[in-house]
């Protein structure tokens, strides 16, 4: 499966309502590409950043589902933040890591996730339940149920390495990427 | 008049900042000790200074005014989220940063940031001030009014003292 592809699948299954926190690489340009909505937030800078982001968001708005679009080299950048996230425990956020095992968008360089298994850290540091899928029929399966439980849970999703051709860069302005979640996030 | 301590929280409550996180530090540990036992104020420990900034980020994307605390060695730690977070979205906050090593006589690992720690925040572009008692309610009303206008970073600077209790 490729990376593009389980990004589609994934926003797919979120509400209109949801709220997304996309890291920053290709996975933002995927989920830019596929679907914007003033509902994402793609995080263009900040490496690592994602998924703390995605933790503030959850603790001040508990009433709304609050999904984060990761890569493996994001959460290896910044692991502690796994401890974070299970420490404060917020029901509504879910974590969905893109795992193809290499920093794609500097060239390809390998990650070291082919020996850390993320999906059993974040097990291992609390997080109520953390999946490893490698198939995109497995993916639509877990997808049907995954936001159903509370979290926090992780998905941890295998992927292919490779990029897909001629993906834009994210068009919004920063500040009005920023601007335009807040008023989607508050209602004002 | 109760603690500085207490003053500054007030202070803080009066002026709008509804989400507080962070890294603590001795010179602050008074504030600490208010935010942490008093539920309302809904404290979350950050384990680094930058996971804070992202915590505050989230938190002001959700709708609330965040305040970080850290210490000044967590400045170095802070820099790629303040300047490719923070100052890029317009993501303001109020950074609490202790000054430690403002005195050669402080501990070898806080001299070198001590001492650069002014023209530091300078180059970074975060304007701040250095808490003092008797300034402390202009200088919180300012520094709060040109973090909103901006919307970008701004610093209160803590010294050894008053704070620590």
């Amino acid at each position: 499966m490729t990376r593009a592809d389980a990004v589609a699948l994934v926003a797919d299954a979120l509400a209109s309502d949801w709220l997304a926190i996309a890291c920053n690489g290709m996975i933002s340009r995927e989920l830019f590409a596929h679907a914007d909505a003033p509902t994402r937030f793609y995080m263009v800078g900040s490496m690592g950043l994602a998924s703390s982001i995605g933790l503030g968001v959850a603790i001040v708005q508990p009433a709304r589902t609050v999904v984060v679009f990761d890569g493996d080299g994001n959460v290896l950048m910044n692991m502690s933040a796994l401890g974070s996230v299970a420490a404060a425990a917020p029901r509504n956020l879910y974590h969905v890591v893109f795992d193809n095992g290499s920093h794609e968008s500097t060239g390809g360089q390998a990650t070291i996730s082919n020996r850390v298994p993320i999906e059993e850290v974040a097990a291992a540091a609390g997080y109520r339940s953390a999946v490893r899928v490698a198939d995109d029929g497995t993916l639509a399966g877990v997808l049907r149920t995954f936001f159903a439980e509370p979290g926090p849970a992780m998905l941890l999703i295998t992927v292919e390495r490779g990029n897909q051709p001629g993906i834009g860069r994210v068009t919004v302005e920063p500040r009005q990427l920023a601007a335009r979640f807040r008023a989607a996030a508050t209602g004002r | 008049m109760g603690s500085a301590s207490r003053q500054l929280v007030d202070l803080l409550d009066d002026h709008g900042y509804t989400f507080f996180t962070g890294v603590p530090c001795s010179f602050f540990a008074g504030v600490l000790r208010i935010l942490e036992g008093e539920p309302r104020y809904g404290y979350v420990g950050a384990v680094r200074e930058d996971c804070a900034l992202g915590l505050a980020a989230g938190a002001y994307l959700g709708g609330r005014q965040p305040v970080v605390f850290m210490q000044n060695s967590g400045l170095g730690v802070s820099v790629n989220a303040i300047v490719s977070l923070n100052q890029i979205y317009d993501i303001p906050a109020l950074l609490v940063v202790s000054w430690r090593g403002q005195r050669a006589t402080d501990a070898p690992e806080h001299l070198i940031m001590g001492a650069m720690m002014e023209d530091f925040l300078r180059l970074l572009g975060i304007p701040f001030n250095v808490f003092e008692r008797g300034t402390i309610e202009r200088d919180i009303a300012a520094l709060t009014d040109t973090m909103r206008s901006t919307h970008k970073p701004v610093a209160l600077i803590v010294v050894e003292g008053e704070l620590q209790r």
